[in-house]
């Protein structure tokens, strides 16, 4: 009989002494392979009695099973081992910057615009559009403004040149204001209406407030029952949600518009230092809008019965609401197309507007 | 509009504070801009008594002071020709800031004598024009004290003035809105009614009553323009900004502040023969007393001598026949004009006065004799002279103006109770006459004053001005349903749109409707009007844009200059094609120019190229929900593309978007030196979808069988365009070929040289079963075939 325990500790030792996949082999072969030293025994089993026999094939079959069993282990701990040297040698330095990603932006304006209609909408309104180039009636008169209305002289019309007369034209401008699609929304829809009128305005003036160029919203209700209770109420609404403030202090000065009356216009509560403008409580106002009643002329000029009907309208300053909600101080940069300024105040395209879901997340950050 | 609070009070009698006539004046409609205090700018200065003064010693006209502050007496230099030994004045101690000059009074050395502060005159301290001397107060004033608590200081309320309340151009109007508003009881107005002595030698007559209802002159005798405009008036004026130049001037500019009544004074010697109010010829000259010369038409209306047009009436006098110190005769115009008839020539003629201001929005058209009586009271009494009868010409007559207020009005159209009592108060206080109809109305007749009531709207507007606008409770508007969807199909795209384009790296941008006719000019499409405006505001900002992409350019252009080479920019607005209202389309437009990025580690930076804009064309189209896989590409894009590397997206006739490379000699004129990419998206030609249409998606068909790519190079002539080898091969059998793409474009060694080589992968998709080989062959065979004929090609072996 041969004694096994030898053999054993033998190859065992073998077996954890393979420091590669190859020692490893050899190894296995050296035990278990054609003319390796348990099949060798394996093979002279036949030589012995039945009784030896048995015994020893036991003896042997414990053998391979525990020889094998350490050959897997050391295998799995060569394999981690190998693999580890595998990915020491694949660092690569993860503080790399990033592939470029460009992201495009939002413009302010065109954020306002996403917010003002978010808000608006759930009151109810509905947005209209009305052409940039206006003519006489849309623009002036029917806003009860007829020629010589010394409110004309408060905007500084730009008028379209006539190409075929040198004479002074003024039968075509660029609209002053979006209270021209109030024409426009009545001549094709009867009340109640109520909607607001996003949309590029034009007036002759170049400062850090003024431009050409700017954006109002107009708004218009009409129904039988409105009054001006009910303005003062939408457009405190629409301030304090705007700004997302749950207390706005605001206050109403009579004014003047030719196509309202009583004419308004409404401040908010604010507080200036040198360095910042705080809109909620403070010690000043600052003009937001104009409102009031609309004038019973330009009911009629709209084809609805004043006895029969009324409202109120108003109009702001998109770029102006942009201005004081994100803290942008200079009107002129909004169409300067400068790309540092288009990517620090614009806004990240996935940021989308909605009064359940958020009016804005501040941009997002810059990336 | 500028008054003091000594003036207002000349009207109102008032006991109300500063801070409280501020706040119910922009309360009440008449907002205020600014209030200056002079008492603001006093802060250091004190009364202080010179008790001694000598001649200084090494000067003829300076002296030395011993000045007492209250403290203690301090050397003071003076120069001035009033200061004596007694006086008590206005002492600046050192460190005072004088407003006058905006410094800080140091310890002055004046030929070697030191000075240890500054007694001031009226000018120095702002408070106003004096200067010929220092300050005297009378002897009994305090020494020591706060000059602020003894000077006579006259704060200047500016207040803006909406063109419907032209009486509050006047103090007077102002002062009655206060009172009404319940800050003090309005003073009546004294008014000697003054009777002449002889007829006026110069008479009127008025040949355009529609431009001229009534003229009311006078003639006054001996007066003296040499003499002193008296100080209150004189500091009245200075404060708000008007410079004292002759009685006679000053009295015509007082009352129209006064009374926002406007005034003209003629040196009667100069005036030939008699007065005529006319339309001026077409092409007759006028000189203004700014010594500009007009040309006039037959719409300006003359106040005219035999010599010709002496006054543009009511907006300007002329130079010739005014008042200078050697008037001795005067005529005094106090006449009516027409708010159309001013307002057309002003503006015509861009002349802008105060009276022009006045006359445009409303005169009260009974003042006329009373004005007239107003000022020859104060020339009177300040030039002296013997006053003639009035000329009158015309009819200081008008018709009444009546309007009704319903009192539930206040209830159903303000939201705000307001008993009838309280209206009748308000409005009779106001100056209308109020009485009350059987029907429970209210009558209200207009004060001449007032030219803008016309009906119970504008009677509910003054009652709720003096009731407060702060006292309507505010009510949201009812609504009881959930809001319904806000935007129309078309608006809500051009959202999409915005967010596609930002998403793909673009910024947006919003740019000017106008842009320069030099740069615009290369991009107006054939039959387009120009739009030009008649008045822009910079000559490089003329032209209503006939395409987005010149101001694109233009911002691209800057951002270059400050170093920003890498330029992707888009806005979404309107083109003009014509100057009525409608000649506009929405655009989606958007330049790229430079690279990706600036050079990386991966290199992957690389430069900008067609694909990059058809590619953003593409998206928006997709974005808009359009047919963006259906759009035909042809390669007629306007002139202002590079005719070889730029394409048009259409649906047939219908142009969806121009894309492609911008013509170098067009970006050269602009002054850009790079290649520029850009896209023209027309909003309007993408197809709207139809109202009813469902937004239900197609049902989703999946086949359970892999599908198969197989590749095929082509050899074809160069001028094959890539579409048609994609649309042949996909057409070559539609049940199976899913997709085509290419893969490979070479020209080049081992081809002929007007040949290239086209790879595609094209994808089949098996239906009921897997391909045999037989089977992918045949289809193959079928690409091969489809492509060949389509191309004139040859399979690339």
């Amino acid at each position: 009989m041969v004694d096994t325990t030898q053999l054993k500790n033998e190859l065992l030792q073998n077996v954890s002494a393979a420091q590669d996949m190859k020692a490893l082999e050899d190894v296995r072969v050296a035990a278990l392979g054609k003319k390796g030293k348990i099949t060798e025994l394996m093979k002279s089993l036949s030589s012995l009695s039945v009784e030896e026999k048995k015994e020893m094939g036991k003896k042997l079959n414990i053998l391979k099973t525990e020889i094998e069993a350490a050959l897997d282990k050391q295998k799995a701990i060569l394999e981690e081992k190998e693999l580890n040297e595998k990915l020491a040698h694949e660092v690569i330095d993860v503080t790399l910057p990033i592939r470029p990603e460009v992201q495009g932006r939002i413009h302010p304006v065109s954020k306002i615009y996403e917010e003002v209609v978010a808000i608006f909408g759930q009151m109810g309104f509905e947005v209209a559009e009305g052409p940039d180039i206006e003519d006489q009636f849309h623009n002036f008169n029917a806003l009860n403004t007829p020629a010589n209305h010394p409110a004309r002289q408060m905007q500084d019309t730009f008028y379209i040149k006539n190409l075929e007369s040198d004479d002074f034209d003024d039968s075509y401008v660029v609209r002053t204001q979006t209270s021209s699609v109030q024409i426009r929304t009545m001549e094709k829809q009867c009340p109640p209406i109520r909607i607001i009128a996003p949309g590029r305005t034009y007036r002759s003036d170049y400062d850090a407030t003024h431009t050409p160029m700017f954006h109002q919203v107009e708004g218009l209700v009409i129904d039988k029952n409105i009054t001006m209770a009910h303005l003062k109420g939408c457009l405190y609404d629409f301030v304090k949600a705007f700004f997302e403030l749950d207390e706005l202090p605001v206050r109403y000065r009579p004014s003047y518009f030719p196509f309202t009356e009583p004419s308004a216009e409404m401040d908010i509560g604010c507080l200036k230092t040198k360095t910042e403008l705080k809109i909620g409580a403070g010690d000043d106002w600052l003009e937001i809008l104009g409102c009031g009643m609309v004038h019973p002329n330009v009911l009629k000029a709209g084809g609805i019965d004043p006895d029969e009907y009324q409202g109120f309208a108003f109009g702001m300053g998109l770029d102006r609401l942009a201005m004081l909600k994100y803290g942008i101080p200079d009107l002129r940069t909004f169409f300067e197309s400068d790309v540092r300024w288009l990517k620090h105040y614009g806004f990240v395209p996935l940021d989308v507007s909605s009064m359940t879901g958020g009016l804005s997340n501040n941009g997002g950050a810059q990336r | 509009m500028k008054f003091t609070l000594s003036w207002l009070k000349e009207h109102l009698d008032t006991q109300a504070s500063v801070d409280e006539i501020a706040e119910t004046l922009t309360k009440i409609g008449l907002e205020v801009e600014e209030v200056f205090n002079p008492a603001s700018n006093l802060k250091g200065f004190v009364t202080a008594k010179v008790e001694n003064c000598e001649m200084h010693p090494d000067s003829d006209h300076l002296h030395l002071l011993s000045v007492n502050d209250g403290k203690q007496n301090l050397q003071v230099v003076c120069g001035a020709p009033n200061v004596r030994q007694g006086l008590i004045g206005v002492f600046a101690p050192v460190g005072t800031l004088i407003p006058c000059y905006k410094e800080v009074l140091k310890v002055g050395k004046i030929r070697g004598v030191e000075s240890f502060g500054m007694l001031c005159s009226e000018k120095e301290l702002g408070i106003g024009e004096d200067h010929t001397g220092i300050i005297e107060l009378p002897q009994d004033t305090k020494v020591g004290v706060p000059a602020a608590d003894v000077l006579p200081i006259d704060p200047v309320f500016d207040i803006s003035i909406t063109p419907n309340r032209a009486e509050c151009l006047g103090v007077r109007g102002v002062s009655r809105d206060l009172a009404a508003a319940g800050l003090g009881k309005l003073k009546p107005l004294e008014i000697r009614k003054i009777s002449g002595t002889f007829a006026s030698p110069v008479k009127v007559k008025i040949e355009d009553f529609d431009a001229c209802p009534t003229y009311v002159g006078r003639y006054i005798r001996g007066v003296n323009n040499k003499a002193q405009t008296p100080k209150w008036m004189k500091d009245r004026l200075t404060a708000i900004g008007l410079r004292s130049i002759s009685p006679l001037v000053d009295i015509t500019n007082y009352i129209n502040y006064d009374m926002a009544r406007p005034l003209h004074v003629f040196d009667a010697d100069k005036l030939k023969g008699n007065i005529t109010v006319r339309m001026a010829k077409e092409g007759e000259k006028f000189i203004s007393l700014e010594e500009k010369e007009y040309a006039l038409d037959s719409k300006s209306l003359g106040i005219c001598d035999d010599e010709g047009v002496q006054c543009l009436g009511g907006i300007m006098g002329g130079q010739e026949k005014g008042c200078s110190d050697e008037t001795q005769n005067v005529f005094l115009e106090c006449a009516l004009f027409k708010p159309e008839c001013i307002a057309r020539t002003g503006r015509h003629f861009q002349i802008d006065s105060d009276s022009r201001y006045r006359y445009e929005r409303w005169v009260d058209p009974k003042s006329n004799v009373l004005g007239s009586d107003y000022a020859t009271q104060m020339i009177v009494d300040i030039c002296g002279g013997e006053v003639s009868e009035m000329e009158i010409a015309g009819s200081e007559d008008c018709a009444e103006r009546v309007a009704y207020l319903r009192p539930e009005r206040m209830k159903n159209f303000v939201g705000i109770d307001v008993s009838s009592d309280k209206i009748i108060e308000i409005l009779t206080n106001l100056g209308f006459k109020v009485s009350v109809e059987a029907d429970g109305r209210i009558k209200a007749i207009s004060p001449t004053w007032r030219g803008d009531i016309e009906g119970e709207h504008d009677l509910v507007e003054e009652v709720v001005r003096m009731i407060g606008l702060d006292n309507i409770v505010p009510e949201s508007l009812p609504h009881d349903k959930l809001p319904h969807q806000v935007l129309t199909p078309a608006q809500q795209r051009m959202l999409t749109v915005k967010h596609e384009l930002a998403n793909r790296g673009l910024l947006e941008t919003v740019t000017w409707s106008f842009t320069d006719s030099n740069i615009a000019q290369y991009f107006r499409r054939q039959n387009d009007d120009v739009v030009l405006l008649m008045n822009p505001i910079a000559a490089d900002l003329n032209e209503m844009r006939p395409s987005v992409l010149p101001n694109l350019l233009l911002g691209a252009k800057n951002n270059i200059a400050r170093g920003y080479g890498n330029v992707a920019l888009f806005e979404v607005g309107p083109e003009f094609f014509g100057r009525k209202p409608g000649q506009q389309t929405l655009v989606a437009g958007g330049i790229r120019v430079g690279q990706t990025s600036k050079k990386h580690w991966t290199g992957e930076a690389r430069a900008y190229d067609v694909f990059d804009v058809k590619a953003d064309a593409l998206a928006a189209i997709a974005a808009a929900n359009g047919p963006f896989e259906n759009a035909q590409i042809t390669t007629d894009a306007p002139a202002y593309y590079h005719p070889g590397r730029s394409g048009v997206l259409r649906l047939g006739k219908n142009v969806l978007a121009y894309f492609g490379e911008l013509h170098p000699s067009v970006t050269k004129k602009i002054g850009l030196k790079q290649r520029v990419y850009a896209f023209e998206v027309y909003m309007d030609n993408i197809p709207l979808p139809r109202d009813a249409q469902s937004k239900a998606k197609k049902k989703l068909e999946l086949s359970q069988f892999q599908p198969v790519d197989k590749d095929l190079a082509f050899v074809v002539d160069k001028k094959v365009k890539a579409i048609d080898v994609i649309t042949a091969a996909k057409t070559a059998d539609r049940n199976t070929i899913t997709d085509v793409r290419i893969f490979d474009l070479y020209e080049g060694e081992n081809l002929p040289e007007n040949k290239k080589s086209i790879a595609i992968s094209v994808t089949f998709q098996p239906q009921e079963k897997t391909f045999s080989d037989q089977e992918l062959d045949v289809l193959m065979k079928k690409v091969e075939m489809a492509v060949c004929n389509k191309t004139g090609g040859q399979l690339r072996s």
